[in-house]
């Protein structure tokens, strides 16, 4: 874990070097919500530097709006800077750390849990069937799929806790109150901090031109995402509350909420995992903003005419190719994988509730089944974790 | 660079790729015409000096847009008088001023977006007019819409000479990309900027001391259009040895730094030369009324350098610098670290101590806390420097711009020696010395830019069209 601690340094150094620059000029402070925290400020500590990134929604307003990005000496690139503090405070806050980095990294290792929880589901299918039982459970009997989904849902829900926990106290967080969490859930349920400061949008996928196409996207996820939880939970309640089991009507609360919510996650997934394609991944998390140099304990340096600026000169490349573990790992393979499973666990429900009646449904319903599994099994370190996380920094800036 | 380029025979050509350049390209291209922008730079660095910029000073009555209360015509008149103490063309700063009220909801329909005023800055809340993301937004903003309405922008386009007959602009030498080409155009607009990055017209004009300047801006003013109008018989204005130069961070690089590296903290400081002596009153008034005198003050001293010295008391009355202050126990080591002699800077801090009174300090306001029995005085702010860690900062002149142009009429017409040329404007920097004849009122550069690149703008396409339909 030493080698983490000092990497997640290097990226606090970074980020801290660049905040220097933008406390100095403050052109970008209309944007979001990130540089009046950062301007009530003259020097920041690891925690402060912590709030910032997960409060940043990597909108790269303020990247286009610079006057010191690269080629300058400057070397500005705040939303790459925080990108990788945030991802790297994912890792430090949520345990165990190497899994974590697995998860983020590669979308290779969410496709091996994902084939797995698959594989796993056929596996019940074909050895547990109940028999009788109506709808799903005439394939896998109620009391199975909650032995498996509720310890797959509560234990991760756990870890990611702990995981708040342990943020709350690095960004010195005080005590909630009703007035923090109410405007951190405005600013959350609008995405106002994707608004570009006066709800023009960000600039994702058309660069310096400003668009909400992405905030739309977002929210037709979020919203979906959160139509099938509600979906779940009155299902649940109608089955142990009320005695109503499943399979229920078109007209039932689950299905309204479950067809709804499945549909805004397919399309809202499908949506950002394409405008990912367009994107600039310089931008975002992952690939190297900063060189460290673990034989000498410094970041290495530009040349510079000037000897006097190595508190401002760049403490990396950012755009060349470099050798080495860290500098060549990106989040962006991790993140597309997330996406496509977000929105896979809504186009496979869909999917099954289109099949009803076929014998398409053991198939189908073992692959969403499974695909829901490797979802939360991989919740607390995949990218599903930033909605915690900006929901703790919104509530810790409503308290500033 | 495609051929359609250099075959097609132009509208409206324009040079420059700042702010002006921009408002005459929309205006040009809105009236109908085909428009060509010759940016200097590459698409990275565009934008000229409106990159660093940050508002755009604004006449209103009324609150407009996120302007508070009025700001009238006699009023920005007055205060650009008392910073150029009267060397302005008043017709052309009256122009300026009036039709500035219009020029702000067109920037909007533009779609340049602006914001509240800055932290830091309340004091320009009613005046100026803050772009949101700064200068380099707006740029974006005018290139999009230049695209839009179907400008024709080429990067890396030098132009060498513009051939002028009969009083008629009628072709340019240009290099694009590096390779030499001949473009043809029915009209053209000059915003191409001063000529403050090319250091040895600056030498040349101000002195060898010009070498230690540092430039605060891009490195793309050279004024090589300028300097070309100018030898076949352009008239000029401006004073042509004097560059607009401010105090700045004496590590900023070459070129480039911009807004951050400015220094705030004169007004609570004691400024010693590199001897170690005080040459300067550093509280004669608030800091945004006097950093701009600043710059010639440093520049008149051996080596063009100054150290701010101040204490622990104030090192949290300013805004953050980009670069840390030297930090050290005492005045001697900070003096050691900083190559000040340490006889004389002791001597001077002592001095000055002595000099100091009991008395009500506000950061904020003129508070009268003068020294005694010190020369030069310190008029206001003046507590000893006595508590430790004590902090340094190097100053060295930043030259923002310079004042030589040429002339131009109320329709942004360049005069040439046989009276206005036929169908060559300019606007921006390029002709700023006519309202700007000496000093700088904030925000008032972009307002230049903006009113005259859009007169240039339209009346290069009227012309084009009168030629059109007599054609």
């Amino acid at each position: 874990m030493k080698e983490q601690t000092l990497q997640f340094n290097a990226s606090l150094a970074e980020a801290d070097r660049q905040l220097t620059v933008c406390n100095a000029c403050r052109y970008c402070e209309g944007f979001c919500a990130v540089f009046p925290a950062v301007h009530s400020q003259r020097a920041f500590a690891s925690g402060d530097i912590t709030q910032f990134a997960n409060l940043c929604h990597n909108c790269r307003g303020c990247y286009y709006a610079c006057q010191y990005t690269e080629p300058h000496e400057f070397a500005i690139n705040l939303p790459r800077a925080l990108a990788n503090v945030r991802t790297e405070s994912w890792q430090q806050f949520i345990l165990p750390s190497r899994v974590a980095g697995a998860f983020q990294y590669h979308g290779v290792a969410i496709a091996g849990v994902l084939v797995t929880t698959i594989a796993l589901l056929f596996y019940l299918l074909s050895q547990w069937t109940p028999g009788n039982g109506e709808g799903f459970y005439a394939y896998l009997s109620h009391t199975m799929m909650v032995l498996l989904f509720l310890p797959a849902f509560i234990v991760p829900l756990v870890v990611i806790a702990f995981g708040i926990r342990r943020y709350w106290q690095t960004v010195d967080g005080q005590a909630v109150r009703l007035t923090h969490l109410r405007k951190a859930l405005a600013d959350a349920a609008s995405l106002r901090n994707l608004g570009g400061g006066q709800q023009q949008g960000c600039n994702y996928e058309e660069k310096d031109r400003y668009t909400n196409t992405r905030r739309w996207y977002h929210q037709a996820t979020m919203y979906g995402f959160l139509l099938c939880f509600l979906s779940t939970s009155s299902a649940t309640v109608m089955h142990y509350g009320l005695g109503l089991e499943a399979p229920y009507a078109l007209l039932s609360l689950p299905k309204l909420l479950g067809i709804t919510g499945g549909f805004l996650l397919t399309v809202g997934c499908a949506g950002l995992a394409y405008l990912k394609t367009r994107a600039d991944p310089s931008l975002g998390a992952g690939a190297a903003s900063h060189r460290y140099d673990h034989s000498t304990g410094h970041n290495s340096d530009h040349s510079s005419e000037h000897s006097s600026n190595q508190a401002v000169g760049p403490s990396g490349n950012q755009t060349d190719d470099q050798t080495g573990d860290r500098s060549t790992r990106t989040v962006v393979g991790g993140e597309m994988a997330f996406v496509l499973l977000l929105g896979a666990t809504g186009l496979t429900g869909l999917l099954l509730y289109v099949a009803t009646g076929t014998t398409w449904v053991p198939t189908l319903l073992a692959i969403h089944l499974g695909t829901v599994l490797a979802f939360f099994i991989t919740m607390p370190y995949s990218k599903m974790v930033h909605g915690f996380f900006r929901l703790a920094a919104l509530v810790r800036d409503a308290q500033r | 660079m495609d051929n359609n380029v250099s075959s097609t025979h132009w509208d409206i050509v324009i040079v420059g790729g700042g702010n002006a350049a921009l408002c005459a390209a929309i205006e040009g291209a809105s009236a109908g015409q085909r428009v060509l922008m010759l940016e200097s730079a590459p698409r990275v660095y565009r934008g000229g000096n409106s990159r660093h910029t940050r508002n755009f000073r604004c006449m209103h009555t009324g609150p407009l847009a996120h302007l508070t209360d009025d700001y009238g015509e006699a009023e920005y008149y007055d205060d650009l008088l008392r910073v150029t103490a009267g060397k302005t063309d008043e017709a052309l700063a009256r122009l300026a001023i009036r039709y500035s009220e219009d020029c702000l909801p067109w920037m909007q329909a533009q779609g340049v977006r602006f914001q509240p005023s800055l932290s830091g800055t309340l004091s320009l809340s009613r005046t100026n007019a803050f772009f949101l993301g700064g200068g380099k937004a707006l740029v974006n903003a005018y290139y999009n819409r230049a695209a839009d309405l179907g400008v024709e922008v080429l990067y890396d386009a030098e132009v060498t000479d513009i051939t002028l007959d009969n009083n008629r602009f009628e072709t340019l030498q240009a290099t694009v990309d590096g390779q030499s080409v001949t473009l043809r155009g029915r009209s053209i607009v000059l915003a191409s900027g001063g000529f403050q990055a090319d250091l040895d017209w600056l030498a040349r004009a101000w002195g060898p001391a010009a070498r230690n300047f540092l430039i605060r801006g891009t490195p793309y003013n050279r004024g090589v259009v300028l300097k070309n109008m100018l030898d076949q018989g352009a008239v000029s204005v401006g004073d042509p040895t004097q560059c607009h130069a401010v105090a700045i961070d004496g590590r900023a690089p070459q070129f480039d730094g911009g807004i951050v590296t400015r220094l705030d903290c004169v007004p609570f400081s004691v400024v010693v030369n590199r001897n170690g002596e005080r040459f300067y009153d550093e509280g004669e008034d608030v800091w945004p009324k006097r950093y701009a005198i600043w710059g010639r003050l440093v520049a008149a001293q051996p080596d063009q350098v100054a150290y701010v010295i101040i204490d622990a008391k104030s090192i949290d009355l300013f805004m953050p610098s980009l670069y840390p202050p030297t930090t050290a126990d005492s005045i001697a080591a900070l003096g050691a670290a900083m190559g000040i002699p340490l006889d004389t800077l002791t001597h001077t801090i002592t001095t000055f101590n002595a000099g100091c009174r009991d008395g009500d300090f506000f950061p904020t306001e003129l508070d009268g806390l003068a020294t005694e029995g010190v020369h030069p005085p310190k008029t206001n702010w003046a507590r000893p420097i006595d508590t430790p860690p004590f902090y340094g900062f190097s100053l060295k002149p930043g030259v923002t711009f310079t004042y030589l142009g040429l002339q131009v009429d109320q329709t942004a017409r360049v005069f040439g020696p046989n009276g206005p040329y036929d169908n060559v404007w300019a606007a921006g920097e390029i002709m700023a010395g006519s309202i700007l004849g000496q000093g700088y009122l904030a925000g008032f550069g972009m307002t230049i830019g903006t009113v005259f690149g859009r007169i240039a703008g339209q009346q290069a396409a009227a012309s084009v069209a009168t030629f059109h339909s007599n054609s």
